[in-house]
């Protein structure tokens, strides 16, 4: 880097001139303060203290805005810890009691309706065919006969098309698998949306409508904090949840139990006796992304 | 770069190595408990498997309130039930199947196993286990049925029962949550 101690220290000098007028400017009551900060650093560049302020930051802001106090963590990847997910298809009766309770535990957009699972059906008698899948079956009761129901979401890709089609580096896989978006660092170019084969990342393209009261106060900075528009999202596994040792959302609210997730390095895990244990394959599996995320059949 | 932690032989082993899965680790009673950790909050059984009580209907329980052995005796014939229970209709292998095969004669608040050993309602999966062998290993491994808690510690369990009407143990269709709205393609 050409940047001299001056320049830095210039550059600081500006920031803090910034915050300062802002700062003032809100406690004249003249505009909100805001968090966004386009002179900062890539979040794996920031120092620890930089990092603290804008979750601080953040915090404020949410609280600010909703009306209740809002947290925004960071936790990061346990050492030695690598998701995996299952789905048995032959369970799933396509009751789209998973896609809202994302939509619920992770603040998506209301309207316009972000959902980060979308429930495919297909006929039986054609077997998995994404040509004839239908997202948009409405049915009194589901399973409809001579059917069965594939959701469909973020594959958490080992080798992920997105994170190499980020043209500035907005989104990554963690440590633990979680292919995560940093919704500050991305321009909203939807090039990660254009290379994504499984249709697992959504834009925001008006401002996210999220009432209040709605409002799941408990959030992380890579997951379900709320996110502003003109940005690209998806599933996170829950990072929020997942990283303190709970289940995704969708895992605890499936009425048939299909949904199974937990660490590969983990020989006792119900994830690695699904993968030991039954016929399980991977969406697309002929375009080597090597997804993290599993469907099997139980019986 | 990281993340190319999971071994391909595992994945290959995955795909190719089902078959072979019937006699698996996971089929010891011991090394069960331990994969749960601590109880939740809920009943405890003595097999260490921590499930929430059985979801009997409102006042039910005990069943000796009524099959009281001295005031009512028990009638082993198989017939249609008239005088009580007439709401039960077995959907569940009826035509081999009869209450008294899994409900006790002589404990009525009881259940018993094929070899007469009885059991709690409490534990009323080993009753289930007995012809559905490969799901209660699923079952026990948290692979079959719905699991809360934590991926890395204390789950908690539900029941067969809980999900499956015991004596019409097909799992009922539900009505579906709304679906997304389609598109709108402006001209």
């Amino acid at each position: 880097m050409t940047d001299t101690a001056d320049t830095t220290v210039s550059r600081r000098d500006l920031l803090c001139t910034i915050a300062g007028c802002a700062a003032a400017a809100s406690v004249a009551g003249c505009s909100e303060p805001t968090h966004t900060d386009f002179f900062r650093h890539h979040l794996h560049e920031l120092t620890p203290e930089q990092l603290k302020a804008m979750l601080a930051d953040l915090e404020q802001e949410f609280s600010a805005k909703y009306g209740k106090d809002v947290t925004v963590a960071m936790t990061e990847a346990r050492p030695g810890v690598s998701f995996a997910y299952a789905l048995d298809l032959s369970r799933c009766i396509g009751c789209r009691r998973c896609v809202h309770a994302c939509v619920k535990e992770n603040n998506q957009s209301r309207e316009p309706a972000v959902q980060w699972i979308r429930v495919l059906e297909m006929d039986k008698e054609k077997g998995i065919d994404l040509h004839h899948a239908n997202a948009y079956y409405e049915a009194e009761t589901v399973p409809r006969p001579g059917h069965f129901y594939m959701p469909v979401a973020c594959q958490h890709c080992r080798n992920a098309p997105c994170v190499k089609s980020c043209p500035v580096g907005a989104t990554w896989q963690e440590p633990d698998g979680i292919v995560a978006i940093d919704y500050d660092w991305c321009i909203g170019c939807r090039c990660c949306m254009a290379s994504c084969p499984y249709g697992a990342r959504h834009f925001n393209w008006a401002e996210p409508e999220l009432p209040a009261e709605e409002l799941n106060p408990k959030t992380h900075y890579l997951g379900n904090r709320p996110r502003p528009k003109g940005v690209v999202e998806k599933c996170t596994w829950c990072i929020h949840r997942t990283r303190e040792g709970l289940y995704p959302a969708c895992v605890e609210v499936c009425p048939v139990g299909a949904r199974k997730f937990g660490d590969l390095n983990d020989p006792a895990s119900e994830i690695r006796y699904v993968l030991e244990n039954k016929r399980v394959f991977v969406l697309k599996s002929e375009l080597n992304t090597r997804p993290r995320f599993y469907y099997f059949y139980g019986v | 770069m990281r993340n190319h932690s999971l071994p391909r032989w595992l994945a290959a082993f995955a795909l190719a190595a089902l078959p072979l899965a019937g006699c698996d680790a996971h089929d010891h009673e011991e090394d069960f408990p331990s994969s749960i950790g601590a109880p939740p909050v809920e009943a405890a059984s003595p097999q260490g498997i921590h499930v929430p009580p059985p979801p009997f209907s409102d006042g039910v329980f005990p069943c000796s309130d009524c099959h009281d052995p001295e005031m009512l005796l028990p009638n082993p014939r198989r017939r249609k039930l008239e005088m009580a229970h007439q709401e039960i209709e077995l959907k569940h292998d009826a035509e081999h199947r009869w209450c008294l095969d899994c409900h006790d004669a002589a404990n009525r608040d009881q259940l018993h196993l094929a070899g007469g050993e009885l059991v709690p309602f409490e534990e009323s999966y080993r009753l289930c286990g007995q012809c559905h062998g490969d799901k209660y290993r699923d079952w026990r491994a948290g692979v079959h049925g719905r699991r809360t808690g934590k991926w890395d510690g204390d789950k908690e369990y539900l029941l067969c029962v809980h999900c499956h009407n015991s004596h019409a143990p097909h799992f009922a269709p539900i009505a579906p949550m709304p679906a997304p709205k389609r598109p709108v393609r402006t001209p």
